[in-house]
């Protein structure tokens, strides 16, 4: 039970972000009809944005030390970074210790900006092309962001380290009085406080907005809406942009618990999909429920008892979900009638 | 079908040019005229560099290239010489090899074994390299050594760490001077026995492909015989990415050291993750928890950051060492590209002078003198001390390092620190241990290609 209880708290951080990236990739769908290959590639980027703010909080100055030596013996030089000399070594030093969580005011124009940008410069051309065409150029322009990616900041994992406030882990074990240890690292909690924050975010935005019930009516019937001389297309486009946003933010928070690397989106990508089919193509509840249910579902198969049972059974499981869920609810957990079956 | 418009003059056309396509190969391969495959005929000789351009290890890939143009600029007598200056055979005259200049081609193995060998044959075959060398995978470099030996030409492995590629794997064209799992296990028993004491139980993490079983395997056999208990020993894909829940149970299963048979993004991640559970700040059994890395490399420390800090591991070699060999090379790697090399740098540029070398004593490009003249041989200034390039297997034997993540870095290179230097007595072997292939082990014949 205690070994239950500790997996199915490690699924919700894996189903946290899961579900943000269903959650815009559905906005995506939902609104365009576009399956974006490119998403993954969006919260990569997210999370590199943390990299970047990392970065630019530690730009130094050098100066030679006349004790100590490099590695071909040398003077040392020794960086300190600039924000130290503005604002004094303990603040300048908290100012860089916070550099992931300050990385969200970055990410939320550059996500915002990268995702216009992806919407009118290509992906309007292909909303009228098979949903084959889409994934090909979304594809293809996933690869390229990672490469870009690549070049500037290399091949190697970067790493990127939460604030020292929330270094250690909370034990859920001493809390519920019992004599196991149920640790849980505080930043993954912060990770799913967050992750909970943006979906009630955009949820709320969807529901209470104008612009959202504009949206809304325009994901359900995106003529009529347009017949009553409200410019769609315009709306939809900024959803492209909250969702990239969306999932920046997913991959910003991201960071100190997997060292970024430019491959990182890609192993979220097809999961986040399956999670986007499970849930019902253009649910936007659908996504988040199946995003935290594969998280967890995930999880606890890898558990050492369940593997002991069914080998390998922690690599297969979400798609063995997935089958089930689709032979018996071929529309996703909860999906609309008619998405996808013209 | 047919044939009315065949000719006389239409068959003997066909004929002649049919002829001359499945003659031409033949022709341009230089071995039907020397004996052996890409016999240098001009003044040139070309050697082939397949590493790790793209993909996840394609900065480690990178630093290999470094370090083989580096040997290709001190081969040609260009630049300081390098551990030519040091190394104990004077075979060498920094005029190429065998007076013939030397160039090079590459490869991207993609950290891929059927890429790594598409691009292996491809410098083989269109560019005419007579010897392969790098790599930072013990699957690319079995399946990279299985392509050298079918062709004919030698291959100096780069960095592979599994027992297989020297044990059950050993090709006769195929030479590793790189350490291998159980030199790092019998390395690290008595270092860990020092600092942890004799009763232990060790969690292990493994990554789940031929390296990862064959260093669990060491690890598990090395610590088990000093007093260790091995609890538990989970398989992990290697396609994983977040590590959770595999580490969460580690603190209920009664371990109280965990081992990270990991490396790579593997190793970051899992090492990462552990951290965050903070794992090394519990005490189980009365103990202080405790993580292992048998593997280290500097450019995965380099990724993992802070969460070394602590961590025993070893390598092959490393840039801090003080000999005149690896000074040399630092000071020659430092000054050209503004880094320390990396040990998996340091492999590749010993294994191209050892080539080169080997062909100058040998006399001969053929690869079957070039592997006779590698046999047995006995070799110092390279950074490790003195080397003995076994004949029964084709393994290098030498000093291995034990290190430590360093608790206060004063850069960005200084992630590592060497905490002793295991003699070779102590990691030696027979070459028919049970973990290399046993009895039935063998290298095969050598085959130039001819």
């Amino acid at each position: 039970m205690d070994a239950i209880l500790l997996q199915f708290l490690n699924g919700l951080d894996k189903g946290s972000a899961y579900a943000l990236i269903a959650l815009g990739l559905t906005l995506i769908f939902g609104t365009l009809g576009v399956v974006n290959f490119a998403h993954g590639a969006l919260f990569m980027i997210g999370a590199f944005c943390s990299v970047t703010v990392q970065r630019l909080l530690t730009l130094s100055h050098e100066t030679l030390s006349e004790t100590e030596k490099d590695f071909l013996g040398n003077p040392l030089k020794i960086k300190t970074p600039y924000v130290q000399d503005w604002f004094g070594p303990e603040v300048g030093a908290s100012i860089i210790d916070w550099s992931v969580p300050l990385a969200i005011l970055l990410a939320i124009p550059v996500m915002l900006i990268i995702g216009f940008v992806m919407e009118r410069g290509l992906i309007k051309h292909f909303y009228k092309r098979p949903h084959a065409d889409q994934i090909l150029v979304t594809f293809g322009l996933a690869i390229v962001l990672q490469e870009i990616v690549k070049y500037f900041y290399g091949a190697n994992p970067i790493p990127t380290p939460a604030p020292a406030a929330f270094a250690g882990s909370f034990d859920f074990g001493a809390l519920l009085g019992l004599d196991t240890v149920i640790a849980y690292p505080y930043w993954r909690l912060v990770y799913f406080g967050f992750s909970a924050l943006i979906i009630g975010a955009v949820f709320a935005f969807l529901q209470f907005t104008t612009f959202g019930m504009v949206v809304r009516a325009g994901m359900a019937d995106r003529e009529t809406v347009g017949l009553l001389g409200i410019d769609i297309d315009r709306r939809f486009t900024i959803m492209f942009g909250i969702a990239a946003a969306v999932a920046g933010l997913a991959g910003v928070m991201y960071a100190p618990i997997n060292s970024p690397n430019y491959h990182m989106g890609m192993d979220f990508l097809v999961l986040s999909f399956v999670v986007v089919v499970v849930g019902g193509m253009g649910s936007l509840p659908g996504a988040v429920l199946a995003g935290f249910m594969l998280g967890i579902l995930e999880s606890i198969a890898s558990m050492n008892e369940v593997k002991a049972i069914l080998p390998g059974i922690d690599q297969i499981i979400i798609y063995v979900i997935a089958i089930i869920i689709l032979l018996t609810r071929p529309r996703g957990l909860l999906g609309r009638k008619g998405v996808m079956e013209e | 079908m047919s044939f009315n418009n065949l000719t006389r003059r239409g068959l003997i056309q066909t004929g002649v040019v049919a002829g001359a396509g499945l003659a031409l190969p033949t022709y341009l391969r230089a071995d039907a005229h020397t004996g052996f495959t890409n016999a240098p005929t001009g003044s040139t000789v070309t050697l082939g560099f397949n590493v790790p351009q793209t993909g996840p290890y394609a900065e480690e890939g990178l630093d290999e290239l470094r370090a083989q143009e580096l040997a290709v600029e001190h081969l040609n007598g260009e630049g300081d010489g390098g551990m030519l200056n040091t190394f104990s055979s004077k075979a060498l005259q920094g005029n190429g090899i065998l007076g013939k200049k030397v160039q090079y081609v590459t490869g991207d193995t993609q950290t891929k074994s059927d890429a790594a060998r598409a691009s292996a044959k491809a410098m083989i075959e269109k560019d005419g390299a007579i010897m392969i060398n790098g790599g930072s995978s013990s699957g690319v470099a079995v399946a990279v050594q299985g392509l050298c030996q079918e062709a004919g030409v030698i291959f100096m492995a780069g960095l592979t760490h599994s027992n297989d590629t020297t044990g059950k794997d050993r090709k006769a064209n195929g030479f590793r001077h790189f350490f291998n799992a159980y030199m790092s296990a019998a390395a690290l028993a008595p270092v860990l026995k020092n600092a942890y004491g004799e009763d232990r139980r060790a969690y292990h993490l493994t990554a789940d492909y031929n390296w990862g079983w064959t260093q669990q395997e060491s690890i598990a056999a090395a610590t088990e015989a000093m007093g260790w208990e091995t609890v538990n020993n989970v398989l992990t894909p290697l396609a994983s990415t977040d590590f959770s829940s595999y580490i969460a149970p580690v603190l209920n299963s009664g371990a109280d050291v965990l081992v990270l048979n990991h490396y790579g993004g593997n190793m970051v991640n899992s090492l990462t993750n552990a951290i965050q559970f903070d794992l090394l700040s519990k005490q189980v059994n009365g103990k202080d928890f405790q993580i292992v890395v048998p593997l280290y490399s500097e450019l995965m420390a380099a990724g993992a950051g802070s969460n070394v800090q602590g961590v025993i591991g070893s390598m092959n070699w490393n840039w801090q060492l003080q000999d005149e060999g690896s000074k040399a090379f630092t000071r020659s790697f430092g000054e050209k590209y503004g880094r320390p090399p990396s040990n998996s740098a340091h492999t590749c540029y010993v294994q191209t002078l050892l080539y080169a070398d080997a062909v100058e004593r040998a006399g001969s490009f053929n690869p079957c003198a070039v592997a006779e003249a590698l046999e047995g041989f006995e070799f110092d200034g390279m950074g490790n001390g003195p080397t003995l390039y076994r004949g029964e297997d084709h393994q290098c034997f030498k000093d291995v390092l034990v290190m430590k993540g360093k608790e206060n870095p004063t850069n960005q290179y200084d992630t590592l620190e060497i905490v002793e230097v295991t003699p070779v007595e102590q990691v030696m072997y027979a070459p028919d241990h049970p973990m290399f292939g046993g009895a039935d082990a063998t290298l095969g014949e050598c085959n130039p290609g001819a």
